[in-house]
């Protein structure tokens, strides 16, 4: 009884830390990684490649100010991609990621994009489908 | 001995401001150019920025309203003017608060010459300034020893740190954590203001020091601010402190 209680224990903050590093689809419909991957490629829509590379070999002049998101896939589930695509402030809030699904918190944003998150539901499940396509 | 001595203290004034060169991690953003672009603004010929140096040079000799060209109170430019733009922003007695160079340049227009004010990022405006600022050319930026500005100074540096806008960027976040990084294909500057008014070829103009903070601010897609807004002067203000014993290299060319 005491035995399964410390389990019980044991299992709750790994539960906890399990929850807050993924969240779950935000249409519950799967993404197109074709429409994802024309995503992460433009420069005004997804932003992606200003500070990524990917294996996107037609488009020049990738930034490297954060990781290659090659192999992004083999790194993390699709569930833990959203979450980094989405906010990923949840998990370092230091982090230099902009939050693609997040409109609080935020300071002088300006007009033609109050209220609004960088990219909407539908566009996070088609980035995140074609970063989890991208395995090593 | 005393020859010794001196060898000795030479030395180490040697070593000293040899290390301090060595240790100073500074960059400012025509070192981050390549070879072409340091041509292009090395040789005034070429810099576009001198068309509008010359445009300065014309008005600093130009009569105003008053009956009055800068020239009358100021003399020849290229002595009078040697290293004032790196002391700006400076605190004005004259207007009671601190004002960049544009600003003085404006106050000298409306209380001396009773002339119109030039409005922000008007040819006018350039001109003048870029005519002035390369008169600093070489010069080691020298923000003033002045308390009445540490309030602005203060207030630009936790605007530096400020994350802003829909994507959540400070400046300190490109400026200081990931500068000589690339974003997409340009290489991040670490944001010393030692070259304007700059023309950026992205612009294919000349502009100021604002226009460029407004062209990050907009990137961050934070509501720029307006040009006369005391925001800009606060960043202006902090940015030469932290150049400060940077060499001015204006009318820079920057990509």
């Amino acid at each position: 009884m005491s035995r399964a209680l410390a389990a019980l224990l044991l299992l709750l903050p790994g539960a906890a830390v399990a929850q807050q590093d993924s969240m779950p689809s935000l249409t519950g419909k799967p993404g197109d990684p074709a429409r994802g991957r024309a995503i992460v490629a433009n420069r005004t829509v997804g932003l992606c490649l200003l500070c990524h590379g990917a294996p996107i070999p037609e488009e020049r002049f990738q930034g490297n100010l954060a990781p290659s998101l090659a192999g992004a896939g083999s790194r993390a589930t699709p569930d833990q991609l959203r979450l980094r695509v989405a906010d990923a402030a949840r998990l370092n809030p230091d982090t230099i990621m902009p939050p693609y699904y997040r409109v609080d918190g935020l300071t002088r944003v300006a007009r033609s994009f109050q209220g609004k998150t960088i990219l909407t539901a539908e566009q996070i499940e088609d980035v995140v489908a074609y970063l989890a396509s991208l395995k090593d | 001995m005393t020859g010794l001595r001196l060898a000795a203290v030479l030395l180490a004034v040697f070593a000293a401001s040899f290390a301090l060169a060595q240790g100073d991690p500074r960059r400012s953003g025509y070192r981050e150019m390549g070879p072409a672009l340091q041509k292009m603004q090395d040789d005034d010929a070429a810099n576009p920025a001198m068309l509008f140096v010359q445009a300065g040079a014309a008005a600093w000799a130009e009569k105003a309203a008053a009956g009055k060209s800068c020239a009358d109170c100021h003399g020849d430019a290229t002595a009078s003017m040697k290293g004032v733009a790196a002391r700006y922003p400076a605190f004005s007695a004259e207007a009671g608060k601190p004002i960049d160079l544009e600003g003085r340049i404006n106050l000298c227009r409306t209380t001396h010459q009773q002339a119109e004010a030039l409005a922000p990022e008007s040819d006018g405006l350039l001109a003048l300034s870029a005519y002035v600022a390369l008169q600093s050319r070489g010069q080691p930026i020298a923000p003033p020893d002045d308390a009445r500005l540490s309030n602005l100074r203060a207030e630009g540096a936790e605007l530096y740190k400020r994350r802003q806008g829909q994507l959540n960027l400070s400046c300190a976040n490109c400026h200081d954590d990931h500068a000589g990084r690339k974003l997409a294909g340009a290489t991040i500057p670490q944001g010393h203001p030692t070259g304007y008014p700059i023309y950026r070829l992205e612009w294919q103009a000349l502009g100021s020091l604002k226009r460029r903070l407004r062209n990050c601010v907009i990137g961050m897609r934070a509501e720029p601010w307006s040009y006369d807004a005391a925001d800009y002067l606060a960043l202006e203000s902090f940015l030469m402190q932290r150049a400060k014993g940077m060499a001015m290299d204006a009318p820079g060319v920057r990509p």
